[in-house]
């Protein structure tokens, strides 16, 4: 397989939402496809009889009874916020106004 | 350059020949004077401390204790970057549920360990806040995430401190720094507030000066969680039972797939010290298979990049965090802020991560990996049906040179292969140090237990710990 194919680096970074420089793209573009080319060797391992294992141990217990408790204020969770306005965070506008 | 351990310090405090405030300035004066050549820590709050030194309950188990914090657990009150600039100005509204456990004991939160950012890195270089270096081998890498951690305590700067382990991330500094470091079963301590980097992977632990100071600080961390839907139920023991006993027929693994010609001579020389050393103590060590023991490397990384990027795609400048000044819309906002936070090794993981959750790799990559996570998981449960613990090196090497920038990524992730399969099978494991020569770099010995069998792994660590000295 042609390693250089494995990954394109700039369409995955527009998914993952993280602005790339050129020089970033081509780096990453070889580690990567280095890294792509050696995780190949899962293949060789026979896994049709296995199921996934998504979590180290099973865990049966995750469900708790839905009651209100404490939580932060709203001053104590809006404290890190960038830009906020009222006691909310304020982003760039993301909706044209109806005219 | 060690500081005295918990139990050293906990019986001057109780013989009223030091102060816990005294002890506080003691441990500040050593940051003082090491640290701007070390840089284990980003910061240290003496103010925050001291107060709490003054109201100090010395009748509980670790009252008056003084302990470093890795920079992606939680403080109420201090800054809890991840040695990243995306958290440079994050300031944690609450406690993470180990640190809340720590007061509740009596310990003083000291200090913010520098790490490799978002704990992602093998040698402590990836913080935006410098790299650390090996107070017991300087000029070299303290290993890492967890490196601050490790360095601190190596150093004198700290008596004890809590550390992260995603695929090694606290055994490994252990070892480079000549320390002990103590990864714990899955689920044993909390994961709430601590910064989420590979959440099926990641468990808090201690990094200390000696097996007793790890069970100590396991006594005070264990527990379920309400807030940590994977924490676990397993009753909590007193970890220190075992401490002192003989281990005689313990019997004790050790993998044919470790004994790699690849293990530095030093690594294999320390190894075969220990094995020998078990031996005499009237352990039985056998040797035993771990067949898919290449294969951990390839899926750990699959498996840790795929969840480190749904983890951190919550770091998008919206709620928290560095927000870029540049933009003209939110999907800039987004990329943009991220571009200028995170780091160059962060962003690799992100886009691998992406890439093998993209749609059309999903079953390749990320489906695979984790039906061969299965098959190392059922190595483990075939070989503990054999053997009761299991010996190998923690890393092949000892530290690399600080200014050693001649490995890939490909390479770096490739030294994780001894550490990493605790993580993927949830396993207890602990990095015990094997003394080498004047001026030679430390290296650890890793001996892996059974799910929740900490008390007795304390126990073989500790034979092999006094044996060794």
């Amino acid at each position: 397989m042609d390693t250089q194919a494995l990954i394109d680096v700039a369409y995955i970074a527009k998914l993952a939402k993280v602005e790339l420089t050129a020089e970033e793209t081509e780096r990453f573009s070889g580690d990567l496809n280095q890294v792509l080319a050696y995780v190949q060797q899962l293949e060789k391992w026979d896994t049709s009889a296995v199921e996934p294992m998504y979590h180290p141990l099973p865990v049966f217990d995750a469900l708790r009874p839905d009651v209100p408790g404490e939580s932060l204020s709203n001053e104590a969770a809006m404290a890190n916020a960038p830009q906020q306005e009222d006691g909310q965070v304020r982003v760039p506008k993301v909706v044209e106004s109806a005219h | 350059m060690l500081i005295g351990t918990i139990s050293h310090w906990r019986k001057q405090l109780l013989a009223g020949s030091i102060s816990p405030s005294e002890l506080v300035e003691e441990i500040a004066r050593n940051i003082d004077s090491r640290n701007p050549g070390i840089n284990a820590y980003i910061s240290a709050n003496k103010e925050a401390a001291l107060a709490e030194a003054a109201r100090a309950d010395l009748s509980l188990p670790l009252g008056g204790i003084p302990l470093a914090v890795k920079d992606n657990i939680c403080i109420q009150g201090e800054p809890t970057r991840c040695a990243s600039r995306i958290l440079e100005n994050f300031v944690s509204p609450y406690d993470a549920t180990a640190v809340c456990k720590l007061r509740a004991a009596g310990a003083i939160p000291f200090g913010r360990a520098n790490m490799d950012e978002f704990a992602m890195g093998s040698y402590g270089k990836n913080s935006a806040f410098g790299a650390t270096d090996n107070p017991a081998a300087p000029g070299h890498a303290p290993g890492g995430s967890s490196s601050g951690s490790a360095a601190a305590v190596a150093g004198g700067m700290a008596i004890a401190a809590l550390g992260s382990d995603t695929g090694g991330s606290i055994r490994q500094p252990a070892s480079h720094c000549g320390i002990v470091g103590l990864k714990p079963t899955y689920g044993r301590i909390s994961r709430y507030g601590l910064v989420a980097f590979a959440s099926s992977l990641d468990q808090i632990g201690p990094l200390t000066q000696n097996v007793e100071d790890a069970a100590l600080l396991l006594n005070a961390l264990c527990g379920h969680d309400a807030k940590d839907s994977t924490s676990s139920s397993h009753p909590t023991e007193d970890f220190t039972a075992g401490l002192g006993r003989d281990i005689k027929g313990k019997r004790i693994g050790l993998p044919k797939e470790y004994l790699s010609s690849g293990n530095d001579p030093a690594v294999a020389a320390a190894l075969d010290k220990a094995v020998h050393t078990l031996t005499k103590l009237d352990a039985e060590v056998v040797e035993i298979s771990l067949p898919h023991a290449e294969a951990v490397v390839a899926a750990y990384y699959i498996i840790a990049c795929a969840e480190a990027s749904s983890n951190l795609s919550r770091f998008d400048g919206i709620r928290y965090g560095h927000r870029t000044a540049n933009t003209n819309g939110l999907d800039e906002l987004y990329s943009r802020s991220r571009a200028e936070g995170f780091g160059p090794e962060v962003k690799r993981r992100i886009i691998l991560g992406t890439y093998v959750l993209s749609s059309g790799f999903y079953d390749a990559y990320y489906a695979k990996a984790q039906k061969v996570r299965a098959l190392v998981a059922q190595d483990f449960t075939a070989a503990f049906e054999q053997v009761d613990f299991i010996i190998g090196p923690v890393s092949p090497t000892p530290a690399p040179a600080l200014n050693d920038t001649s490995m890939s990524p490909l390479q770096v992730y490739l030294s994780d292969i001894y550490t990493i399969p605790a993580n993927l099978a949830g396993l207890p494991g602990i990095s015990v140090p094997c003394p080498q020569p004047e001026g030679a770099r430390p290296i650890g010995i890793q001996l892996l237990g059974r799910h929740f069998a900490e008390t007795d792994l304390l126990r073989v660590a500790s034979a092999l710990e006094s044996a060794l000295a």
